[in-house]
């Protein structure tokens, strides 16, 4: 649970109220209780939007999310071919490299709350690199119990090298002791060669000891024994084939020499070796007494299980992890949400890893991409909520809709519900028509991706969207070009409309371009044609192909694509033609014009107000008497040419 | 093989492009400015890639690109480009064009001049004051010129407050992007897919007809379209391209010949991917991907690259008609797929492209 204070808010009145939304929630104060009338303005006139997952604005964790991204979307497509032996290399090669971008993303961040100029950003980097820090640290248990499945031997090394990555200060210290003068009489010294032996770090802890056999020679034989005795201590190495047993009868051996040694009081005199030794041994109260430099009890697991249970197998861990960590933390304190989740790994309870994970982090990124890498390692029963998706899909699902509530990481979120088998598609409906479309560029990715996955309802209610936008803005060329591109005939019936109207009132077209280069597309709505048709009319007439004209001028009329309202314009066309020297239109077609004349001239439309009426009557009416008196005319004329001898 | 480097970047990048570097000097590129879009912030950027002397334990230089500085920018980066040296000239979503300057010594941008209200849409519907977005910007010193969705085209000069010239509803669409064919004709294209030549000597607010040029000059065009089809124009003569190649699987965001080599061609698309076409006929076997195509009347070209001072005597590899004879070839720069690649620069050797997956990627042997 977590109080939010909002700024301005005057919180003695106690009035507020709130919406949900998708990722955040809408508040603003109200003054429902006041008694007078509303004349004063309510005290606080804004609305607040409270975020829920403040991780997704971080400028830093974006460049995890991308990534990760990558390497998703990259899993997916190699799924397929993912087979056998290879399969489980693949898969752990993916799990490095999300690990090696959250490393990425937490050396960047400690680099920011170094250079932090304000203690309180510097301290809330700081808990974003711990957090970051403990998200990795989850990821790499998971990756050697879960995905690298090592047995009984290598499990071991692996969990070593686990426990030498979370601790970085060993490396440093031991520069600082090298580098010094005289290294065995530095004060961290000892405390050096602790963590070392603690780290199994054998090697360097025995150069350290001949540096202290050096210094001290009355130390220096008993340094040589312990020397020796890390020297000789059976390692399963990478390359080595050994077997287990033979491994375990090594270590066996050499285990019984370290307590012979200490029976026999060989490092009585120094009790910084004698404890050493003791740890080499594995006991437990020496052990235990490191436990600052251990610092956690996964550390001191690991070591005790190095000096005392080598060959453990996977099945057991979960016993030393418990006890190890009853021992730690000795009653004192009780186990945080990282202790848990560890324990829960060493269990193998992958559903409490993740149940466990969810409730910790507030931003569903690491338990998205760990639990579908895992689905991929085929680890996951199909465990269905109640709802009915699976674990891995809700997860998903959940982590893709926190995207989409970002402004720019939506394109991200289309990829994850790509891959959701169930309620993935539906999902990205939904969201996909939500996105606000402040550019054409935008809106042309946006119809690209539901173009891509057949969206088509999508398509043309966002085109519809552009469409209508454009309209108002008076560009008729691109209103159109977005209806012809959602087929939408309604929307080009709308749009030609408004040209046709452009045309009557100004007498000339406004776009030609567009409408000269339609092409195929002017068969998505009549109107459409015919203002294509009508403008090649207009072309034909201006390059003097008058029959040509004619003969379309006639179609036009004729086949009922012309609105009503257009008529009276085509019949006052077809004027010129007629008042041609030559005849242009033959018997035949001045009798069908005729016919047309008195078809409109008998169904005139209505007009509303009678004032104008009157007027626009009276001008209709002239003109369809020139017009009757040239057609008669052009009759006669077309008459006596076919009636005529041909050829003159 | 070429090392092309990568880097997150917290942001979308619209446009990326290298500074020019001063002619006549062997500099190569080593500075890139870049725009982001769809953040609540944009910022328009200056990116070094680290020619500072520094070398690493190879002997190399230093990989990555550093940022330089930064500037708040109101609205999506819709275009950039270098005006000089020191200018920036950004065309903004909310319809504003701005000229940035870039102080070396303390390394800051601040903002030099500004056309507010460059682009707006008036109409029945919107409101008196509803600003259009600026599509394209291009520039050649001292003028700057401008389109946008409202169909309009500005002639801005820089230190002079209002438009030299501005020719209102110059198409009745959007008109996607503008390039210089000379100063003072410009070439635009409209998302409607046509070329329309412009004269600002001429007074009137129509597209000149297509210019006969110089017999033995070529202007060759080269188009990207909506459905990643690269086309060639020739624009002395016809209004047909000169072939139509089927190149990507989505929109074709920005074409570019390479300025020196003009045999070479690099388009980047919405699909993720970047192409580089090697039309250079002294290598003998390539794989033919030529084709020759009529008029397609449907597709929607968005961006435009003019393929300037060719020599006289040669013919240009893009516009010859012989399949067999000239070949081209087509490789990949970007190591694995991403979103889209929204926008890409070449200068000498160096190639900087920005994508939608917030990354920035340069690689500086383009031709090893």
């Amino acid at each position: 649970m977590r109080e939010v204070l909002i700024p301005g808010v005057n919180s003695k009145k106690k009035q507020m109220c709130f919406d949900w939304g998708p990722g955040e929630m809408l508040v603003c104060e109200t003054s429902f209780n006041k008694k007078e009338k509303s004349e004063t303005e309510p005290g606080c006139p804004f609305i607040y939007i409270i975020r829920k997952d403040i991780d997704v604005y971080s400028q830093i964790l974006r460049k995890l999310f991308n990534e990760s991204h990558g390497i998703f979307v990259g899993l997916q497509r190699i799924e397929e071919e993912l087979t056998g032996k290879s399969r489980k290399a693949q898969l752990v090669r993916v799990s490095k490299n999300y690990r090696s971008v959250i490393r990425a993303c937490m050396e960047e961040m400690h680099q920011v709350a170094i250079a932090a100029k304000d203690p309180v950003s510097g301290r809330q980097f700081s808990s974003q690199v711990s957090i970051l820090s403990a998200m990795e640290l989850i990821w790499n248990l998971c990756e050697i119990l879960f995905i690298e499945v090592a047995p009984a031997g290598p499990l071991l090394l692996h969990l070593l090298d686990w426990v030498r990555l979370h601790v970085c200060e060993v490396d440093s210290l031991l520069a600082d002791v090298l580098g010094s003068e005289n290294p065995s009489k530095h004060e961290s010294f000892w405390k050096l060669v602790t963590i070392l032996v603690l780290q199994g770090r054998l090697d360097e802890a025995r150069q350290m000891l001949s540096k202290e056999a050096d210094a001290s020679p009355s130390s220096a034989g008993m340094c040589r024994i312990l020397g020796d005795l890390m020297r000789t201590m059976p390692v399963l190495s990478p390359g080595n084939t050994q077997t287990l047993t033979e491994l375990e009868l090594k270590w066996q051996h050499w285990h019984e020499e370290c307590e012979r040694h200490l029976q026999d009081s060989t490092f009585a005199a120094s009790p910084h070796l004698e404890s050493l030794c003791k740890i080499m041994l594995g006991d437990e109260a020496a052990l235990l007494e490191q436990k600052e430099l251990l610092n956690n009890w996964y550390h001191f697991l690991v070591t005790r299980l190095l000096y005392s249970h080598p060959t453990v197998k996977p099945i057991d861990l979960h016993l030393y992890a418990q006890s190890s960590l009853d021992l730690f933390l000795g009653g004192e304190s009780s186990p945080e949400p990282l202790d848990n989740i560890l324990l829960a790994a060493f269990e193998f309870d992958i559903h409490q890893v993740i149940k466990e994970c969810s409730i910790a982090l507030s931003n569903w990124w690491f338990v998205a991409h760990l639990t579908d890498l895992l689905d991929h390692c085929k680890l996951l029963q199909s465990h269905n909520l109640y709802f009915g998706s699976n674990m891995r899909e809700f997860l998903l699902l959940e982590y893709a809709s926190g995207l989409f509530a970002h402004h720019s990481l939506w394109q991200l979120g289309v990829d994850y519900f790509d891959y959701c088998p169930e309620l993935g598609r539906v999902s990205l409906e939904l969201h996909i028509e939500r996105i606000p479309l402040s550019t054409e560029q935008k809106a042309l990715k946006v119809l690209r991706i539901c173009e891509q996955r057949q969206m088509t309802e999508q398509v043309r209610s966002i085109c519809k969207i552009l469409a209508m936008k454009a309209v108002r803005n008076n560009r008729l060329g691109s209103a159109l070009s977005w209806s012809i591109r959602a087929k939408d005939a309604a929307f080009a019936t709308l749009v030609s409309d408004r040209f046709l109207k452009d045309y009557c009132e100004r007498g000339s077209f406004s776009d030609l371009d567009l409408i000269d280069n339609l092409g195929p597309a002017m068969m998505l709505s009549d109107r459409l044609t015919f203002l294509g048709k009508y403008r090649e009319f207009h072309r034909f007439y201006g390059e003097k192909r008058l029959t040509d004209a004619a003969s379309l001028l006639l179609s036009l009329m004729t086949s009922q694509i012309a609105p009503r309202s257009f008529w009276v314009i085509l019949l006052i066309d077809a004027l010129p033609l007629l008042e041609e020297k030559e005849v242009v239109f033959s018997a035949e077609q001045t009798y069908e014009l005729m016919r047309c004349l008195e078809d409109f001239a008998s169904r005139r439309p209505v007009w509303r107000e009678p004032g104008v009426q009157r007027l626009q009557e009276d001008v209709e009416n002239t003109k369809l008497e020139m017009l009757r008196l040239a057609l008669a005319r052009n009759l006669g004329r077309a008459i006596i040419k076919e009636g005529s001898l041909e050829g003159s | 093989m070429e090392d092309i480097y990568a880097k997150f970047v917290s942001q979308k990048i619209s446009k990326t492009r290298w500074r020019p570097v001063p002619p006549g000097s062997l500099q190569t590129a080593d500075t890139f400015a870049a725009g982001s879009w769809d953040n609540e912030e944009n910022y328009v950027s200056l990116w070094s890639i680290g020619d500072f002397g520094n070398l690493d334990s190879d002997g190399g230089f230093e990989g990555d690109h550093q940022l330089l500085c930064d500037i708040r920018h109101h609205g999506d980066v819709m275009d950039l480009q270098f005006f000089d040296q020191e200018r920036i000239v950004a065309a903004s979503s909310t319809g504003c064009v701005t000229v940035f300057l870039h102080h070396p010594n303390n390394q800051t941008l601040s903002v030099s001049q500004q056309w507010t209200t460059a682009h707006y849409h008036t109409g029945p519907g919107s409101p008196s004051c509803s600003s259009a977005p600026c599509t394209g910007v291009v520039c050649s010193n001292p003028e700057i010129v401008t389109v946008g969705e409202d169909g309009r085209i500005n002639l801005f000069r820089v230190d002079h407050k209002e438009a030299v010239r501005t020719i209102d509803n110059a198409d009745s669409s959007t008109l996607h992007a503008v390039t210089f064919l000379r100063t003072p004709e410009i070439l635009t294209v409209n998302s409607i897919g046509q070329l329309k030549i412009w004269d600002f000597r001429k007074q009137g607010n129509e597209p000149s007809q297509i210019l006969s040029l110089h017999p033995n000059q070529q202007h060759v065009v080269a188009t990207g379209g909506q459905d990643g089809m690269l086309s060639i124009w020739d624009v002395r003569q016809g209004t047909m391209p000169v072939s139509l190649l089927k190149a990507h699987e989505a929109e074709m965001w920005e074409v570019h010949f390479h300025p020196s080599n003009p045999d070479h061609l690099f388009t980047c698309s919405e699909d993720g991917s970047l192409w580089h076409w090697d039309a250079s006929t002294d290598v003998p076997e390539k794989s033919s991907l030529f084709n020759q195509g009529g008029r397609n009347s449907t597709f929607l070209s968005h961006s435009i690259s003019n393929q300037a001072n060719v020599h006289q005597s040669l013919i240009s590899s893009w516009l010859s008609t012989d399949p067999a004879k000239d070949r081209i070839e087509i490789t990949s720069l970007l190591p694995s797929r991403t979103l889209s690649v929204n926008s890409l620069d070449v200068l000498g050797p160096c190639l900087v492209c920005g994508t939608d997956s917030e990354a920035i990627y340069v690689t500086r042997q383009l031709f090893s």
